[in-house]
């Protein structure tokens, strides 16, 4: 039951093949998928398969590509960057999940709840909270230089790109590794300990091995996201990486140019083919077990040593990847702060300068980002069930697919869909795409790709002889899912659902593109309309504030939900 | 005095008469509904227009969409099968050439009175009708003063003070090719000082950058919060900063111009007689006067609503500063636009860390040879120079249409923009690396 290799045909994995409701469903997503993310994309990156002037199939624009010194060096960067990131995304987020899910450790749902604040740094008011306290005259390195005389470079170049990152992005592995702990059956652990193994060494053998498909989900989509991810390196001036080098020639000069949608084609073939390098690295190996979460057996407790010695390193890691939030909080009442380790003069002005529009962005977010967040893991557990349940031929390109909308520039999809949509019109006259339904569906399709991988996770632990069981007592196949498989998924869902919503909440490149009305506005648009004068910076700010407010109290909402229900399914840990 | 107080009354009294007579006066309908504004202005403009627009002209409601010049383009662009857009509302000159090059703008004649032709040596109105100046704008050096006095950084005056050693690392820009007015700010330097001498002011300064943002606003920011100390920026920013009071400074150098920020009407708009309402309103009195607010604080077309500015407030019309600007050529300007972008993205952008080591060492040799005068060690560092300032086109070959029509898409088989890029960056790789040869051998020299 435990990681071992097994014989690549998995003998029972064979026995499901498809039913006429399965290839039906593989149809309808396919479908979904052709006409919100491959069409509208198409329509724009199809230039970087044609010739200059004549418009024929030709590959010399990816010849220019690897010729060109820039490119290959943004290529290597974006590589170099994304893995160092994924290493320190560990160092965050392996602590903080394995002592919040194994031990008896108080305040867990709080610590998970801080700990996936990170991802909720909204966008351009984040940065400038960031660059006040780690920046090179930040909080931080004045009070450095003025104690010590010396500073310390965490925001510049290459290794400034990682420390943001890893910063922003661990949650990714923390939400994804807690749900998987937890699903972990205690009696592996259990059976360890009576043979003897304890503290690292079950860790190292039994315990992560085990969660091995969460861990890889988490850190291949911190891997991705960063390799495409193009707001923090050009917020800390680094333009020698591959996302920002697609994004500023599609937004300026490079327009016209094939080069722009070159990266952008490169951007998505990396992006399938580490998740594809990480579906492989879990093939041939069983991960699930029977057994859900333990049954209720006892969490292991920490001696006072070992409960200091977690305590220290939980607050220390927590310390570091909230300063940007606390950065942001005091931004949000500062005066002035400019040059100096603290604001000024606090008020209270700028919270009630947004607080009266504030309701209808707060409004517009929350039916957009649960609208999106709802889609992407319904279409999750599907495209999961699909791809590990069934035989249909061609079932991981539903997978890549998903997954490579993580790649599109946004700035991209939001040109696609006003091409394709706007159009097509209503019989009023009005576009398509002038509804904020095209919004909520941009939102989806972005963020799909983090509810795909957690939900996938979910699946690959859950042992195929549950649905068996449930067959052989008569059950549909849709029952099965119904009533089987995916509670036992819950976990891994509400994950899904939750990294969906809340970044889908403070989304700005699509929604940039595609907003028509301040009265379908969603937060992210009313902060970066703030954002772009001095006396907006405040005002920014505080909205900043009512953002990461609004989607943590959803997201300790849904973690109160989800105990709560397992709770009474006997199924608590 | 009292004459200008007169000016002032009857400004007001205009501003009041105004709105009702305007409200009836284009299209011969009262313009009623919904206006849309596509707009790269932030809120703190924004909002206190469309209050008094509304207030002005009641029965419009102003609907305005934010988005970042380049994208509202791409954004008309992408839409004009199905238009909804009334009006393009924005700083850069420039954004509404390429409009009006596509076809995508309506010509309009103001009916405002009192507005001049000229603002400095720039036309106000675009020739053709397209669109009209509102407000006007200058480009200059804005710094944080907490920042300066830490650094011990004197008050910069011009460009060239900027290529000073004590401003090494400490100075930010935005890429011309993000942001339509640094664009403005580069290619007024490349008219006023001429093309090569241009171009070597602008790489001499290029080599203190700290950093080189990819949006206008990015710099105002960082000289803000203190992250950097020097920003080339357009005056409103400085000046909205102040008023919002943050510790920072703003001066006009020499070689600077003043160009207008315009409105232009959609081709095919939903509201036309709306859409000219809003025109008329931003040009008449009471829409000039809004931009005085503290948030705001552009510069007025309309030379007598300075009266109701403070004593401090620049005037264009009368402060002798601006009378000395140059003139600004729109159509070389245009001509050039890709091509000058390209080259600042390629020579400097992307090369930035090569620029800046061999800049140092330059600095370092001209401290030796202030302590030591040597000969050798100066000519080697002159030649270290001239290997930077080197370009890899001449002026002529920057406007034609061989290498314009690389960057536009153009039909005609051609170069290809990557061809021209590699070729540039590679240009510019090898002489800087030269230079840094010769500037270290001129150091050896010097020390």
């Amino acid at each position: 039951m435990t990681a071992v290799p097994i014989p690549a045909p998995a003998p029972r994995a064979r026995r499901l093949s498809a039913t006429p409701g399965q290839i039906a469903l593989a149809l309808a997503i396919a479908a979904f998928l052709m006409l919100f993310l491959v069409l509208p994309v198409a329509t724009v990156i199809y230039v970087a398969f044609t010739e200059k002037g004549t418009g024929t199939f030709t590959l010399v624009n990816f010849y220019d590509f690897v010729r060109t010194e820039l490119f290959m060096r943004s290529l290597w960067n974006s590589f170099y960057v994304s893995a160092m990131s994924v290493v320190w995304s560990s160092v965050f987020a392996l602590p903080l999940a394995y002592l919040t899910t194994r031990f008896a450790f108080r305040g867990a749902a709080l610590v998970q709840t801080l700990g996936f604040l990170p991802l909720i740094m909204p966008p351009f008011v984040g940065a400038v909270a960031m660059q006040l306290f780690f920046g090179r005259n930040g909080s931080v390195n004045l009070l450095l230089d003025d104690w010590f005389g010396f500073k310390i470079d965490f925001m510049e170049g290459l290794n400034g790109v990682i420390f943001v990152q890893s910063v922003h992005y661990f949650p990714f592995i923390l939400i994804n590794l807690s749900a998987a702990l937890r699903n972990i059956d205690r009696a592996m652990e259990e059976a360890a300990q009576n043979l003897g193994s304890s503290g690292f060494r079950l860790f190292r053998r039994i315990v992560f091995p085990l969660a091995m498909p969460g861990y890889l989900a988490g850190a291949s989509l911190v891997f991705v996201k960063v390799f495409d991810d193009l707001a923090t390196p050009l917020l800390l001036n680094v333009k020698d990486m591959l996302a920002p080098q697609a994004y500023l020639r599609v937004t300026s000069i490079g327009i016209a140019d094939p080069m722009g949608y070159v990266i952008s084609v490169v951007l998505i073939v990396a992006s399938v083919v580490a998740m594809w390098l990480s579906a492989r690295a879990l093939r041939g190996r069983d991960y699930a077990t029977t057994q859900r979460g333990g049954g209720g057996l006892a969490k292991r407790v920490m001696t006072p040593m070992e409960a200091i010695l977690g305590y220290g390193v939980v607050i220390l890691i927590l310390a570091l990847v909230l300063a940007p939030h606390l950065g942001l909080l005091l931004l949000s009442f500062a005066t002035i702060w400019s040059f100096s380790p603290l604001p000024d003069a606090f008020t209270t002005a700028h919270y009630a300068r947004v607080f009266g529009e504030s309701s209808l962005y707060i409004k517009n977010t929350l039916i957009y980002a649960s609208i999106a967040g709802g889609i992407d893991v319904v279409l999750g557990v599907a495209i999961a069930y699909l791809v590990l349940r069934t035989k249909l031929v061609g079932r991981e390109w539903l997978d890549w697919m998903a997954s490579a909308a993580l790649a599109i520039p946004g700035v991209v999809l939001g040109i696609g869909y006003l091409r394709t949509f706007y159009g097509v019109t209503l019989p009023d006259g009005t576009p398509l795409a002038s509804l904020w339904i095209t919004i909520v569906l941009a939102l989806a399709i972005r963020r799909l790709p983090y509810a795909l991988r957690a939900c996938y996770a979910a699946l690959q632990q859950i042992s195929v002889s549950l649905e068996e069981a449930a067959e052989n007592l008569g059950a549909t196949k849709a029952r099965t899912v119904r009533r089987v498989v995916v509670p036992l998924m819950a976990g891994g869902i509400l994950a899904g659902f939750v990294t969906s919503f809340s970044t889908a909440a403070v989304e700005l490149s699509a929604t940039l593109m595609l907003v028509q009305s301040n009265s379908d506005a969603p937060l992210a648009y009313g902060l970066y309309v703030f954002m772009q004068s001095a006396a907006g910076r405040g005002p920014g700010a505080a909205l900043g504030v009512v953002a990461v407010i609004l989607v943590a109290a959803c997201t300790f909402l849904s973690h109160l939900i989800i105990e709560r229900s397992q709770k009474a399914k006997g199924m608590g840990h | 005095m009292i004459s200008r107080r007169a000016a002032i009354a009857a400004s007001i009294g205009l501003s009041l008469v105004a709105p009702a007579a305007l409200a009836q006066a284009p299209s011969g309908q009262a313009p009623v509904g919904k206006v849309t504004v596509v707009t790269s202005f932030s809120k703190d403009v924004t909002d206190p227009i469309k209050k008094a627009f509304e207030k002005a002209v009641p029965g419009v409601s102003l609907e305005v969409q934010n988005r970042n010049t380049n994208a509202g383009v791409k954004y008309v662009e992408e839409t004009k099968a199905n238009n909804q857009v009334d009006l393009f509302w924005a700083s850069a000159p420039d954004a509404f050439e390429v409009l009006k090059g596509k076809k995508l703008l309506t010509a309009y004649k103001p009916k405002a009175t009192g507005i001049p032709e000229k603002i400095g040596s720039y036309p106000i109105n675009d020739p053709q009708g397209f669109y009209a100046g509102f407000a006007a704008s200058g480009y200059g050096i804005m710094w944080n003063e907490r920042y300066a006095k830490a650094n011990k950084l004197p008050d910069p005056k011009d460009w060239q003070d900027l290529a000073k050693p004590i401003f090494y690392d400490h100075v930010s820009i935005a890429s011309p090719a993000r942001s339509g007015t640094t664009h403005l700010t580069i290619e007024t330097i490349l008219q006023g000082e001429g093309w090569e001498k241009g171009w070597r002011t602008i790489k001499e300064m290029s080599g203190n950058f700290r950093t080189i943002t990819d949006r206008s606003f990015g710099v105002p920011e960082a000289v803000n919060s203190g992250q950097v100390g020097v920003g080339i920026v357009i005056d409103f920013f400085a000046f909205s900063a102040q008023a919002s009071g943050f510790p920072v400074k703003f001066v006009y150098p020499t070689v600077t111009t003043v160009v207008p920020a315009n409105v232009g009407i959609i081709a095919n708009p939903p509201n036309k007689a709306a859409a000219e309402a809003f025109v008329e309103f931003l040009l008449s009195p009471a829409g000039q006067e809004v931009l005085l607010e503290p948030g705001i604080r552009r510069l007025p077309v309309n030379p007598a609503v300075y009266a109701k500015a403070g004593a401090d407030y620049p005037n264009p019309f009368t402060d002798p500063r601006f009378q000395k600007m140059i003139g600004f050529d729109v159509d070389k300007s245009e001509a050039r636009t890709a091509v000058v972008d390209t080259l600042f993205d390629q020579l400097i952008s992307f090369q930035l860390d090569a620029l800046k080591g061999v800049t140092k060492t330059l600095h370092e040799v001209d401290a030796a040879l202030v302590k030591k005068p040597n000969p050798q060690a100066k000519a080697l560092a002159d030649e270290a120079r001239s290997l930077i300032a080197a370009l890899p086109v001449t002026e002529a070959q920057a406007a034609s249409p061989e290498l314009r029509g690389a960057f536009t898409g153009a039909k005609e088989k051609g170069a290809r923009q990557a061809e021209v890029e590699a070729q540039w960056a590679s240009f510019a790789r090898d002489n800087y690396a030269k230079a840094k040869a010769k500037a270290e051998e001129a150091l050896k020299a010097a020390k």
